[in-house]
């Protein structure tokens, strides 16, 4: 029994490094209903898996069972066996070996069922870990973008770097122990009662003892850990700021002032965290001498009991009893000591649900992307082949006609607000248009709006008031997933994948061939450094193109997006200081891939904005001048005063 | 590695000591119950000597009291010695760290050194608590057990001896795969999440392509390989746990049929045969244990090493035996000078710079990325010694200085700079602690800082946040500039240190540089050629050599990279809203 008791631990450490120190630490979060999310875990869990968790409590009872059996033995082979045979002149050993072989038999079937519900128990926790991975990835890849930009990606990152790693050893450990540890009590407090009702007395009055015990020493405790917790923070805390500073340090000299300031925040924690591990280090004796005592007791008491043959006790249940007694305050202890981690662990599925219960984006949009052809004349859908013409296919509810409209790429703003809370808008009553080829550029100062306006046309976010027409046809209508297909996004921070530079040029379009990866490299520019690097187009980038500089990253995602080849761009250019040489390299592919399509720019760089059709500057959500380049400069206005660089505060 | 560690116990060596002797204590005192209790069988039941049971009984009891004591106490040195150990490492690399140079610092990244700092450190911690308590106590149960056992029934207690050594085999096998598993297991996990991290980040590029069938594809194939790496390293921990049963039930049905047979034969009793029972599962627990502790320990060598290293890194730049302390005047010379970050680069960074800069003189210094223009800078203050030739500051070689008087009166504008969790005097004292509010105030003029921090409600109480977070990239950066106007300077080299500020403000900070610290020579790093095309003279570099020095003027005329930007500049690709930047 106790064997099993143990293994949880030993699995637990082999997590290493991550694991226990950064859990254990916290302070205990309070749940406002743990019991129904308890309940919805269980669901959860027994879901997929109800006839294996039938079978795992079966083989622990089996296991449980098969163990107090042999416990009980023990008053047999004294009272029955050992006892008479002293007695008897020829003794005869025949009973014994029979009775210690059906022991051996039930023995084999305990250790048999532990065997089987560990195992499958592992089937169980594994697969519901994996279900829960790919649930918790589905549902966050189906969340609208606005989850993202309004939870910090620490927080979302730490619901499967903690949370579920919590869970996984709450579901794999915690769980069955106390599964196995209540039927033991169970179990054994029945076969106490059996033997002798004084002594299961003594033994429930010590147990009491020990639970009160724990109670104060954890209330010591957790009172401590939550000093040790606030001062590990601001330890973290300072030594976060300083290794970031460390440079600024050194060049003012302020070596000795920060090590005096970590002195005192360094002591402050070791008091606190000395306090907190003596009184957990504490518990552990204490518990285990009053386990003792309580031996003791009920070796003094039963052995005056047996002495006495008071009510048929005798000493084989002495010896039995004293075994069991030893075994019934141990799982008792191990339940109290798992709550903590389960309390731990459901903060943690709290936190895996509620994304999980997030709304997904949604999608009512009905008009769709397909291939066309014309026949005489008219656009016609052209099923499975790809002839180069995309049409929207536009069902018609009212009179069930469908018609279909050709991808053009004219994008009409027409009075659109937008905010991203209700409560306060950022863009006010948007009015522009743009025909297919054309380049529209939107300048203004930071927080002005410009960023804002990429998210609506691809319905990132949905506008408050007015319509986004596209070829025509309000992008509420169009599926979202062929509204996106239809728009090249480039944006100012470069996102590439872990994958070779194929696979993340190869991103903007999955069926391209290496031939058009090639291509749409050399389009954007990105060719030239490609070839230089160690394995060409196989190079594998990792940790979103580390090893790769700011431009040749971006030169990638020009590159991606040519490969998609969409007629409307979205293109947020950078404004990271990057080399002249470099800049002009990818100013000349952005030229590129702008040729022939709709694009709309936050231009940084004058000679964007110089070769746009249109110019659209934003102040505080409004559009407040806009034409061309020349025009505004005329115009002398704050187009004037944003290009003569006089007027900006920074 | 260990014993770099270990010279970090220093005032916690008594408890160190103390705490596996109570814990020994302890198990002595918990072998010596069952030994006990046999004899209340024996003598007590067996024979009907109430006095007997009573006698022993208080005598056991003694026995729990006493393993209390011990065990208390162990629990509270080892408490005091394992967090003691704890703050004596975090203070030996904290106080290590501060002498790095530049150079060490660069080795190490900030989450590196982070991790080091805090992670390892209480890896370790708990490492050694896990050592000090149980590594003396888990052999000396398993001992103290076993010579128990021998004294009661030497023949039986072999049986134990061979479950002890087949047990130890096959648990040290399983360890040793469980590990292997284990490890390829978390590699692949952190990979899984890192393609999550790059999921939350990207998600914009995901949706914009209408990917996220795609990731969940890539996902799912993801979870379930890793499902099946789990399943494989579980599979043999878990197996430890009906070995273990099997093992225990054995020796209890031997030991049961032997012990009757010798009871009968009158070779043993019938306590002494309850006692070999208990000592059994004390036996086999404490393997178990110790197969823990083992896994425990080599887990967190990882930790040891990394904490160890940080330990004994050494700084690559000494202060001279014999340093000066006064710095006569703002000159500077470069001569012949070589430089490279590390010795096993294969070209320099600098390759032979020649540069005499007079005391008082503005100088710009401009060329593109990687160009090398930082790492010019460095050698001034010494953030870095140069690999060959010498740096002369004032006349003299700066590595004859005292670091710090150098450092106070070469002032660096660092590149990536940072302001602390603070109020805006505080962070501004920095370059001068006893500074005055008034002087404080002038130096914000200078950087025209004090403009916008007028407007604050707090003004120059303002708390800055972590980082400088609730700044913009402009003030942060003028800021940065009253800080190290603050040291009175008579070198101010900015890295840079103006790209977040627009144009104009940037005109004036540099106007009022001129007016009001003419003595002090200013090195001014930028990418606008604006920046510098008004300083006394400008510094051309590319590819780590100087390629022009002299007048904009001048450089117009006969530089052709110089030229080449100040076109490109002019003629439409530079900055378009300066604020947009660093912001």
């Amino acid at each position: 029994m106790m064997a099993e008791q143990n293994r949880p631990e030993m699995k637990q450490q082999i997590r290493g490094p991550k694991g226990p120190g950064s859990r254990m630490r916290g302070p205990v979060p309070k749940l406002d209903h743990p019991g129904k999310l308890l309940n919805r875990l269980m669901k959860y869990v027994t879901q997929n898996y109800m006839i294996p968790c039938i079978v795992v409590l079966v083989c622990i009872v089996i296991s449980v069972a098969a163990n107090i059996q042999g416990t009980m033995f023990t008053k047999t082979l004294i009272d029955s066996y050992i006892t008479p045979l002293l007695l008897s002149d020829q003794p005869d050993f025949s009973g014994l070996a029979y009775a210690i072989l059906r022991v051996a038999g039930f023995y084999a079937i305990g250790v048999a069922a532990t065997l089987a519900y560990s195992q499958i128990m592992i089937m169980v926790t594994q697969g519901t870990m994996k279900r829960l991975r790919v649930d918790v990835f589905t549902h966050m890849e189906s969340l609208p973008v606005k989850y993202f930009d309004t939870h910090s990606h620490g927080d979302i990152m730490s619901i499967y770097t903690n949370d579920i790693d919590t869970l996984r050893q709450m579901i794999s450990q915690s769980i069955p122990q106390i599964i196995n540890s209540s039927i033991t009590v169970v179990g054994v407090l029945c076969s106490m009662l059996i033997l002798s009702i004084p002594l299961t007395i003594v033994t429930l009055v010590m147990v009491g003892v020990t639970l009160f015990a724990t109670k104060k020493c954890a209330g010591m405790s957790s009172r401590y850990f939550v000093a040790q917790q606030n001062a590990l923070g601001k330890v973290n805390g300072y030594i976060e700021e300083m290794m970031n500073g460390q440079k600024v340090v050194k060049v003012f000299c302020y070596e000795e002032k920060s090590k005096e300031a970590f002195e005192k925040l360094n002591e402050e924690l070791f008091v606190s965290a000395d306090r907190a591990n003596r009184f957990a280090n504490v518990l552990g004796p204490i518990n285990a001498q009053i386990g003792n005592i309580s031996y003791v007791l009920c070796a003094i008491v039963g052995g005056i009991l047996a002495l006495n043959g008071f009510g048929g006790f005798t000493l084989g249940g002495l010896a039995s009893f004293l075994t069991f007694n030893k075994s019934f305050s141990m799982p008792i202890n191990q339940v109290s000591q798992q709550l903590n981690s389960i309390v731990m662990a459901l903060a943690g599925a709290e936190r895996i649900f509620r994304l999980l219960d997030e709304e997904p984006e949604q999608d009512n949009g009905y008009v769709t992307l397909v291939n066309a052809r014309i026949e005489n004349g008219e656009l016609v859908e052209a099923g499975k082949e790809r002839t180069g013409i995309w049409a929207w296919k536009h069902f018609h509810q009212a009179d069930g006609t469908t018609d279909y409209q050709r991808l053009e790429g004219d994008v009409v703003f027409d009075g659109v607000d937008f905010g991203y809370t209700p409560e306060k808008t950022v863009l006010h009553d948007i009015k522009m248009y743009a025909t297919p080829g054309q380049k529209i550029a939107f300048v203004g100062t930071t927080g002005a709006g410009k960023t804002t306006i990429t998210n609506l046309i691809n319905r990132f976010y949905d506008i408050q008031d007015g319509k986004i027409r596209y070829d025509g046809i309000n992008v509420n209508k169009i599926k979202k997933a062929d509204l996106r297909h239809s728009l090249g996004m480039v944006l100012q921070e470069t996102n590439l994948f872990t994958g070779t530079v194929m696979e993340n040029i190869r991103y903007g379009k999955l069926e391209a061939t290496d031939e058009e990866v090639i291509a749409a490299a050399k389009l954007a520019n990105a060719d030239g450094f490609i070839r230089q690097l160690p394995q060409g187009y196989q190079t594998v980038l990792t940790g979103n193109g580390g090893n790769l500089s700011q431009g040749q990253r971006q030169l990638l995602s020009i590159a991606r997006a040519a490969i998609a080849d969409p007629p409307v761009l979205i293109l947020d250019e950078a404004t990271s200081s990057i080399d002249t040489r470099t800049e002009r390299i990818v100013q000349e592919g952005m030229d590129r891939l702008m040729k022939g399509r709709t694009t709309f720019v936050i231009a940084h760089r004058l000679s964007t904005v110089r070769n746009s059709n249109c110019i659209m500057v934003l102040e505080q959500g409004r559009i407040i001048e806009r034409g061309t380049h020349e025009e505004l400069l005329e115009e002398k206005g704050k187009y004037y005063q944003l290009y003569t660089g006089n007027s900006i505060t920074a | 590695m260990v014993k770099t560690l270990a010279s970090y116990v220093k005032e916690f060596k008594k408890v160190s000591f103390l705490t596996p002797i109570c814990m020994v204590g302890e198990v002595i005192m918990e072998m010596v119950i069952p030994m006990l209790m046999a004899s209340i069988i024996d003598e007590g039941v067996g024979k009907g000597d109430m006095g007997h049971i009573y006698r022993v009984g208080m005598l056991m009891i003694a026995a729990a009291a006493l393993g209390l004591i011990f065990g208390v106490l162990g629990g509270v040195f080892g408490a005091r010695a394992s967090t003691g150990f704890a703050r004596n490492l975090r203070k030996g690399m904290f106080d290590n760290i501060q002498t790095f140079s530049f150079a060490n610092i660069d080795k190490y990244s900030v989450a590196g050194l982070v991790t080091r700092l805090t992670t390892d450190v209480t890896n370790l911690q708990n490492a050694y608590q896990m050592l000090l308590r149980m590594t003396f106590r888990a052999p000396a149960s398993l001992i103290i057990a076993m010579i128990m056992a021998f004294l009661i029934n030497a023949r039986l207690a072999s049986i134990y001896l061979v479950a002890v050594v087949v047990l130890g085999l096959i648990l040290s096998f399983m360890i040793r795969k469980a590990m292997r598993y284990f490890r390829e297991v978390f590699r692949k996990y952190d990979d899984l999440n890192a393609s999550v991290q790059e999921n939350v980040t990207g998600i914009r590029v995901v949706k914009a392509y209408v990917r996220e069938d795609y990731e969940n594809k890539k996902f799912s194939k993801a979870a379930e390989n890793l499902y099946w790496m789990f399943v494989r390293a579980e599979r043999v921990v878990v197996s430890s746990s009906p070995l273990m049963q099997f093992t225990v039930y054995s020796c209890i049905l031997l030991i049961s049929w032997l012990g009757a047979k010798m009871i009968v034969a009158d070779g043993l009793t019938t306590g002494q045969l309850m006692s070999l029972l208990t000592y059994c599962m004390n036996i086999l627990m404490s393997l178990m244990m110790l197969s823990m502790i083992f896994v425990m320990i080599t887990m967190s060598t990882a930790s040891g090493e990394r904490v160890a290293e940080v330990l004994n890194e050494k700084s690559s730049l000494q202060n001279p035996e014999h340093p000066d302390y006064e710095i006569t005047d703002g000159s500077i010379q470069f001569e012949h000078v070589d430089f490279s970050y590390s010795t096993t680069a294969e070209r320099p960074v600098l390759e032979d710079i020649n540069l005499s800069i007079k005391s008082g003189e503005t100088i710009g210094i401009i060329g593109g990325t990687g160009s090398s223009k930082s790492s010019l800078v460095n050698l001034i203050s010494r953030l870095y010694d140069v690999t060959k030739g010498r740096v002369l500051v004032g006349g003299k070689d700066v590595r004859s200085y005292d670091m710090e008087t150098l450092r106070n009166q070469v002032a660096v504008v660092l590149q990536k700079n940072v302001l602390f969790s603070g109020t805006i005097l505080e962070n501004l004292r920095w370059g001068d602690e006893n500074a005055t509010e008034e002087e404080c105030i002038r130096a914000c003029r200078l950087a025209c800082a004090d403009e916008f921090i007028q407007q604050f409600p707090d003004k120059y109480e303002t708390y800055i946040e972590q980082g400088g977070s609730n700044v913009s990239g402009g003030q942060k950066q003028r800021l940065c500039i009253a800080r190290a106007l603050l040291k009175k300077p008579k070198i101010l080299i900015l890295d840079d240190s103006t790209s977040a500020v627009d144009t104009a403000t940037d005109a004036r900070i540099r106007k009022a540089f001129a007016e009001e610290i003419p003595d002090t020579t200013k090195l001014i790093i930028a990418q606008r050629i604006s920046s510098v095309q008004n300083a006394d003279r400008i510094i051309v570099m590319d590819d780590g050599k100087i390629n022009g020095f002299g007048t904009h003027e001048e450089l117009l005329a006969n530089n052709e990279i110089y030229r080449d930007v100040y076109e490109s500049q002019m003629s439409g690709s530079g900055d378009f809203d300066e604020n947009g930047g660093a912001a």
